[in-house]
């Protein structure tokens, strides 16, 4: 950004090179300019990309591949030696990682219904027609998105918690013990709260893309005789299924990282232990454990499991569109 | 239009329904439950953490939340300040640096990005944007323990910097910028300032950043939320409790309150206050969000 130039200059930037000297001006010099300016503005970004994801993934690889043999106490004394695929190994052997992938499965079973269904119907009914004050609803449901997670996290753990809760408390006056975090409870208990966080925030996204269908097609579909509800179940969600596609594609992804909710889960009940999900895992390898390349060697997995899931459900949606054509 | 009959409840704009008369009421009945029981979902919580933030710590484990017989959100709020040498103060300070300061630089450098991949022809630049978007996909958590590898091995660990340039790093608002650059700045205001004779940069300082604006907008929106939410990255990398963003801060303040509950009012309050600043954000802001949602998503 060092080429800013006073404002005053603007007027003049005709004047120094006259109008009908641009065309004729040699077409090297352009392209020159242009491709530093390319350069310019692409060089920030690309140094970023370079220095904070290929550097440090291309390290993480690395580092899984050596592992550091300590001999004695091993003060100062550690030897680092190539042990292949051994970590790997060890990640993949060890139940509590293997475990947490089956908890990532779990939770996404529960929640990716839940949010998807819960988020087109909302979208759908204020779609159609029926709802008053449809903006300020779209507003208040959106809300909690604004909320960070950790804090999210906070409130609804101090709502789960005996003795802080108003919820249980008033379940307790009707004579019903409720425990939201027992060892069935907990992991339903964790998706209400990236339910709540994502409710709102993914029926926008449905309701932007029911706003862009062509209304034609919705007259055609009231002109034959299809009601409300037949119309927005058979024309209106078939059309907006990219969107669907997207919305699951993302939940997907953001379970494989769930971190926030479980780790604060983890400081107020056992049913949470420290390796509940994989990102946990690789937290409590790296500093628990200090076992880095057992560390590096999970996040690489991780790493590779979101890469191929993404591809897998972007390939799929490409070629359930293609067909669909 | 046409068709519809007069029930009551077709008058309204563009409502699909055939005259069914007294089940077009009650359809509308239940739509608008629906979405009042959804909106008392999501807003409930909230109220109840406005609610606890008046109350002392006896109050919250004991009596009845709508109660004010107690009221102590002053005595909570100079608590919260005072506690630890006003370490939350410093908490505040650092993630409007982190997420504010951050989101800005961060923005300028993915929106010049997108825009070069919208405007410019260089090689391999499909394969280029092809790591981008490989970038979107890679959720931040995995690349925290790889970042803190790198960062130690360079003496960043503990720093500022170990939080502050990551974030930068925002490759969904490159992908955006593409989508914005290529819908906002028409390649005729280029050719046209070409022929004036500006320089490429000077182009796009002046006329195209500004045609951007609203673009830029919603870039900064989108990466000041992800950085302000960012949990998992600071936790790695700092030890220092005087660097901690306000997620970390009242993380570990939750920690304590396990065992003392005199914390917790105070991450009560302080999770209250954390969460203004979004809000805020989002009512001033609302159709750039919107916006953003809507290129990101649709296409």
């Amino acid at each position: 950004m060092s080429t800013v130039i006073s404002p005053g200059k603007t007027r003049k930037r005709a004047g120094t090179t006259p109008r009908t000297a641009g065309r004729t001006r040699p077409r090297r010099a352009g392209r020159r300019q242009q491709t530093l300016a390319c350069v310019t503005l692409l060089a920030p970004f690309t140094a970023l990309l370079v220095a904070v994801f290929l550097v440090p993934v291309g390290y993480a690889i690395g580092l899984s591949l050596f592992s550091e043999d300590h001999k004695g106490l091993g003060f100062g004394g550690g030897t680092t030696v190539f042990t292949g695929l051994r970590s790997y190994l060890a990640v993949l052997n060890d139940p509590s990682f293997v475990s947490g992938f089956g908890v990532i499965a779990l939770y996404c079973l529960i929640f990716v219904p839940v949010v998807v269904i819960g988020a087109l119907a909302l979208a759908l009914l204020l779609d159609s027609g029926l709802i008053r004050l449809r903006r300020t609803a779209q507003m208040l449901l959106y809300v909690p998105h604004a909320v960070p997670g950790i804090i999210a996290a906070v409130i609804w753990l101090y709502l789960y918690t005996p003795g802080l809760s108003p919820v249980i408390r008033l379940f307790a006056q009707a004579d019903i013990t409720i425990d939201f975090l027992g060892l069935h409870s907990v992991l339903p208990s964790i998706v209400n709260i990236a339910l709540w966080s994502g409710l709102g925030y993914n029926m926008v996204i449905f309701y932007a893309a029911l706003q862009a269908l062509p209304r034609e097609v919705i007259e055609a579909a009231r002109i034959d005789g299809a009601g409300g509800l037949r119309t927005a179940l058979l024309v209106k969600v078939p059309i907006i299924k990219g969107s669907v596609v997207m919305v699951c594609m993302f939940a997907l992804i953001g379970a494989l990282q769930l971190f926030t909710e479980p780790m604060l889960m983890n400081q107020a009940t056992p049913m949470v232990n420290s390796r509940f999900t994989p990102s946990m895992y690789i937290y409590d390898a790296a500093f628990r454990r200090n076992n880095y390349g057992l560390a590096s060697a999970a996040s690489v997995i991780l790493l590779i499991v979101t890469c191929a899931l993404s591809y897998a459900v972007t390939r799929w949606a490409g070629r359930r569109e293609r067909s669909a054509r | 239009m046409t068709t519809t009959t007069a029930t009551p409840a077709s008058t309204s704009g563009r409502r699909p329904g055939r005259p069914l008369g007294n089940s077009g009421l009650t359809s509308r009945a239940v739509a608008n439950t629906v979405i009042v029981l959804a909106a008392l979902y999501t807003l409930l919580p909230g109220l109840w953490l406005l609610l606890a933030s008046t109350k002392n710590a006896d109050a919250l484990f004991g009596s009845d939340i709508l109660s004010f017989g107690d009221f102590s959100l002053w005595h909570n709020l100079r608590d919260l300040f005072t506690m630890e040498d006003g370490v939350y103060g410093r908490w505040y300070l650092n993630s409007l640096l982190y997420a504010v300061v951050g989101a800005f630089v961060g923005s300028l450098i993915s929106v010049a990005a997108g825009y070069a991949f919208d405007k410019y022809e260089f090689p391999h630049k499909e394969k280029l944007f092809g790591l981008v978007l490989t970038g979107v996909m890679v959720p931040p958590t995995v690349l925290a323990l790889p970042l803190y590898l790198v960062a130690s091995g360079i003496g960043l660990v503990n720093t500022f910097w170990a939080v502050f340039i990551p974030v930068l790093f925002n490759p969904f608002g490159v992908y955006l910028a593409r989508l914005l650059s290529s819908g906002y700045v028409p390649n005729e205001v280029l050719e046209a300032s070409r022929v004036d004779g500006a320089g490429e940069l000077q182009t796009y300082i002046r006329v195209s950043l500004r045609m951007l604006g609203p673009g830029f907008v919603t870039v900064f929106l989108f990466q000041l939320t992800a950085i302000w939410n960012n949990f998992f990255l600071p936790m790695v990398m700092l030890s220092d409790q005087h660097l901690y963003p306000l997620s970390l801060g009242l993380y570990t303040w939750n920690s304590s309150a396990t065992v003392s509950p005199e914390y917790y009012p105070l991450v009560v309050i302080g999770s209250l206050l954390a969460v203004v600043p979004l809000i805020v954000a989002f009512l001033t802001l609302q159709r750039y969000w919107k916006s953003g949602l809507t290129a990101g998503s649709v296409k």
